[in-house]
């Protein structure tokens, strides 16, 4: 740990704060931006649909603009707005009246994390380590041809290569179930038939994301490693008659890597994008689905929340990839 | 090691052609070199860029890759053909027998290791048993060598400056004592005060461990100063070579002239001139000699025949069509001079 | 014209026009002409909710089937193709042009205006853009096809307004520049004489990545239902079918071709913009 770390890791959380801040205030400005009072379009709009015919919607709006003094000044409101924010107070669901808003994010949160971090590390690894085989001077045309492949799966948007998965495996081979976490009939407990209902439930949404982001980090490893072979340290390295397979890992992948991460991180709000979508399509529990639901439903607060939580959450990843990232690259370590 | 006195050649480079596939044709990079090398001596290499020197560099080690691609010749390394080796073989030659100082040395070294890594690396590769504690040691010992500090071997590239990191290089090279060391302009990214200090430390290298050096270079005034033998390259081909006092005094090949002349003298204040004209393309090669579209006393035969590298004096060779006949280069014509002024 | 076409065949001896590029503009072009043609042969008719017997799979009378809302498949897809590239286009032209005036105001005046635009272009770059195009496009009453393309451009611009201000701040060290200056050309004079050419080819792979990347977010939105619904698109479609369980239910003519079809726009795009790095930048080419 010297100086130059500590800035690093000092301006990585700013940029975090800042990311948290700038969605935030976002989040509180364009509702309000709008002409009318937002809460009562969206329960007005809500009615109009009639999805909320056992609701006093009088008596709601009436509570929620005390409780947020719509009727004050601006300033006040984005005081109050952060205050709730700080007691995790995201509001009341309308559709599941009178459930937390923090609490359904609380439920679906984990399904979320725990797909995407298992697709997208599984992604990058496969994805990576079959880009570096691809650079390997000496790989075979038969490895070479799934070039193309890698082509079509980057560029196709992968909730639509979701919904093939769930027709071919689920619908005509029926070897997987075609939506949900878990079965209906599910006790959650921690035990081994639980863990593989999870497994089984979470492995067609996970080979949808594994499936369209496995592409991008293939090509992505083989354009870095044909720079990387290309490198002075390369050739030094073949003049210290190193074994190829060392030069390769240790000379090559391992640099090619930095790039990679680097990608990573940027390319962290696509997943999240993406992922969301494939939620959707599978009907799992995660915030995608919690997403979906309330957008067709107008279900205002859970909106609000479940983008303020995907903007903070993928904040919060990026940050942990910028701390990891000195850990590869010692020329930010110094 | 002891220093050999042997006057057996340790590297003969016989015929050797190196060619990049393009696709107006091969580029002949390295065309038809031949030279030998005993023990302890220093071969400095000349030539413009892309005269094929750093070509000739690579393809010694048999490094050479796509599209080059060594097409005939033999490099024989104290008595076995490099050619002729098995990858494994080679390996094994490479830096024991064989080191490169990489012409990049700033980019020579990995960016993500600590130089001990690299250099333990290096070792171990040959010497697979030896034990972490007697590794430390032989990089401390190889640092001190070419002047640096024991506590740079903690250090990565980034912390290092380039004069450090070239003397890093050249610790790895000669890591092993190999027999023949490739320096490929060691200094060029170097200033004046750090090239001077670094190729003294090369030279004190050679001597203690009597390797025979080839170093590659474009500036006759560093050459003259390190190698005992000169050979000059010009579009591919070695076209004079000889020792080196020699070559300054009564260059035979007009190239090598020019070459001389363009050096700035320290006594005489003369205006720098350079050689007029461009090297030919190396796709595309002019009929005989290729340096006849340049030279001030081509004739027919020049444009007709390729001269082959012939006696033009004590232990001298060129490859000129001028000799036998003659017994010196004719002067040059001044207008030569001129055009060459900027 | 001959010399054009004589341009064109240098170009592509010299390897700098790919297969890529000519595979990608030709799966672009075919699109297109889909969805120009198309419509001189079937009747809009056919696309409208109830117009035909719902439900039926692929046949003689309804080439790509009907869905259950009554709608040729055939006939729908061939209207929502233009549509949804329209979207694109007109995403990708605001996204550009904007992106390049703060890149190029960024880039050229430095400062404070450059650390402001800097900060907030890379905000915005790594948030999910699909979280804030929900909250705007959930609080837009009456969304069309025009104006979801203006929500989605919205978030289009950060990536050419990085390239740009990286590529202004490079040009601007060239001699070239130098020499303008000394020359006594005004800062607008650089600006469009000397920077503006050499930035097109950026401008122009920054244009098909933003219109690639703007119909993923269109047909995103609309497969979560935030589109202009009563409109013919390939993402309500999409959205359209998922409503109705036509995956579970084996309507596969449903959801099926406009995947192909979106499919082909985004590999069209994908191979245009490899194909295109390599013509403008020849030097990849040859590895």
């Amino acid at each position: 740990m010297n100086n130059e770390l500590l800035r690093y890791i000092a301006s990585r959380f700013a940029q975090l704060m800042l990311i948290v801040f700038v969605a935030v205030s976002i989040n509180f400005i364009i509702p309000r931006l709008l002409p009318g009072d937002p809460v009562q379009t969206a329960l007005a709009r809500l009615q109009s649909t009639g999805g909320a015919q056992n609701l006093d919607i009088q008596a709601i709006s009436a509570s929620y603009r005390a409780r947020y003094g719509l009727d004050a000044p601006l300033w006040q409101q984005y005081i109050n707005y952060w205050s709730d924010l700080f007691t995790l107070d995201l509001g009341v669901s309308f559709a599941n009246f009178p459930e937390q808003v923090s609490t359904m994010i609380g439920n679906a949160l984990p399904w979320s994390v725990g797909l995407l971090t298992l697709a997208t590390l599984i992604a990058f690894v496969t994805g990576s380590l079959l880009g570096a085989r691809l650079a390997w001077p000496r790989s075979g045309p038969v490895i070479k041809s799934v070039v193309p492949l890698m082509m079509i799966l980057t560029s196709i948007p992968f909730y639509l290569l979701a919904i093939i998965l769930v027709y071919l495996f689920a619908v005509v081979l029926k070897w997987l179930p075609p939506a949900g976490g878990v079965d209906t009939t599910r006790i959650m407990r921690l035990d081994w038939a639980t863990t593989e209902d999870v497994l089984r439930h979470a492995l067609l949404p996970c080979l949808a994301i594994v499936l369209g982001n496995i592409g991008f980090w293939a090509l992505g490893m083989r354009s870095q490693m044909v720079s990387v072979l290309g490198e002075d340290y390369i050739t030094f390295a073949e003049a210290k008659g190193l074994h190829p397979r060392r030069i390769f890992i240790w000379y090559g992948m391992r640099n090619a890597l930095l790039a990679q991460v680097t990608a990573l991180a940027l390319s962290l709000g696509s997943v999240v994008s993406g992922a969301v979508l494939v939620e959707v399509i599978f009907n799992y529990p995660g915030l995608g689905s919690l997403l979906y639901v309330a957008i067709r439903g107008q279900d205002y607060f859970v909106i609000q929340g479940v983008v303020l939580m995907l903007i903070v959450s993928l904040a919060v990843l990026l940050f942990i990839v910028d701390l990891l990232y000195p850990l590869l690259d010692p020329r930010i370590r110094r | 090691m002891a220093t050999r006195t042997s006057s057996d050649p340790v590297l003969v480079v016989d015929k050797l052609s190196v060619h990049y596939q393009t696709s107006k044709g091969p580029a002949k990079a390295v065309n038809e070199v031949s030279f030998s090398l005993r023990p302890g001596e220093r071969l400095g290499l000349i030539g413009e860029s892309g005269s094929g020197k750093t070509t000739m560099g690579t393809a010694l080690m048999r490094l050479t890759r796509p599209p080059g691609r060594i097409v005939s010749g033999s490099i024989m390394l104290d008595g076995r053909d490099l050619m002729t080796l098995s990858a494994g073989e080679l390996r094994e030659a490479r830096l024991r027998d064989i080191a490169l100082i990489p012409q990049g040395a700033m980019s020579a070294l990995n960016p993500v290791m600590r130089l001990e890594e690299q250099m333990i690396d290096a070792i171990i590769a040959h010497r697979p048993g030896m034990r972490r504690a007697e590794l430390v040691a032989r990089v401390v010992e190889l640092l001190r060598n070419v002047g640096l500090a024991p506590e740079v071997a903690r250090r990565y590239p980034h912390e290092l400056s380039g004069g450090m990191k070239q003397r890093a290089a050249m610790a790895i090279a000669t890591s092993l004592s190999p027999k023949v060391i490739i320096a490929d302009e060691p200094t060029s990214a170097l200033d004046v005060v750090v090239q001077r200090q670094v190729m003294q430390t090369l030279g004190r290298l050679q001597d203690g461990l009597g390797a025979a050096v080839v170093l590659i270079g474009h500036d006759m005034g560093l050459i003259a100063q390190f190698a005992d033998t000169v050979g000059v390259m010009y579009a591919g081909r070695l076209v004079e070579i000889g020792p080196v006092r020699q070559m300054i005094k009564s260059p035979k090949h007009p190239y090598t002239k020019l070459l001389v002349d363009s050096l700035p003298g320290i006594e005489v204040k003369q205006a720098l001139t350079g050689i007029p004209g461009l090297p030919p393309p190396l796709v595309d090669l002019p009929p005989g000699c290729s340096f006849n579209p340049r030279c001030p006393f081509a004739f027919d035969r020049c444009r007709r025949e390729t001269p082959l590298l012939l006696d033009a004096g004590p232990d001298q060779f060129a490859a000129c069509h001028l000799y036998p006949e003659h017994s010196t280069l004719p002067p040059i014509p001044a207008r030569v001079y001129q055009e060459a002024l900027p | 014209m001959n010399g054009f076409l004589r341009a064109l065949q240098r170009n592509y001896q010299q390897g700098r026009i790919s297969g890529l590029l000519i595979l990608g503009l030709g799966i672009l072009i075919a699109i297109v002409l889909f969805g120009a043609i198309g419509p001189m042969f079937v009747d809009a008719v056919n696309a409208q909710v109830g117009a035909v017997r719902p439900r039926m799979p692929p046949g003689p009378d309804y080439p790509l089937g009907t869905d259950s809302q009554g709608r040729d498949m055939w006939a729908l897809l061939i209207y929502a193709t233009p549509n949804t590239l329209r979207m694109g286009l007109i995403a990708g032209f605001i996204g550009v042009g904007f992106g390049t005036a703060l890149g190029l105001i960024a880039g050229q005046f430095g400062g404070i205006v450059d650390a402001v635009i800097r900060v907030i272009s890379d905000a915005l770059l790594t948030v999910p853009a699909i979280a804030i195009l929900v909250i705007i496009a959930g609080n837009i009453d009456r969304m069309s096809t025009v104006v979801m393309a203006l929500v989605v451009a919205s978030l289009g611009w950060m990536f050419t307004t990085r390239t740009v201000r990286a590529q202004v701040l490079t040009i601007r060290e060239k001699a070239y520049i130098e020499v303008a200056r000394v020359n006594g050309e005004s800062q607008w004079e650089i600006l469009f004489r000397e920077i503006m050419p050499n930035l097109m080819p950026y401008i122009i792979a920054s244009f098909v990545g933003t219109v690639s990347g703007s119909i993923l977010a269109v047909i995103g939105l609309e497969a979560l239902g935030l589109g202009a619904l009563d409109e013919m698109t390939l993402g309500n479609t999409i959205y359209w079918s998922q409503q109705s369980s036509a995956v579970l239910r084996g309507y596969w003519w449903w959801w099926g071709p406009p995947i192909v079809v979106i499919a082909l726009i985004f590999i069209g795009l994908f191979l245009t913009s490899v194909g295109f790095d390599r013509f403008a930048n020849p030097k990849l080419a040859r590895q």
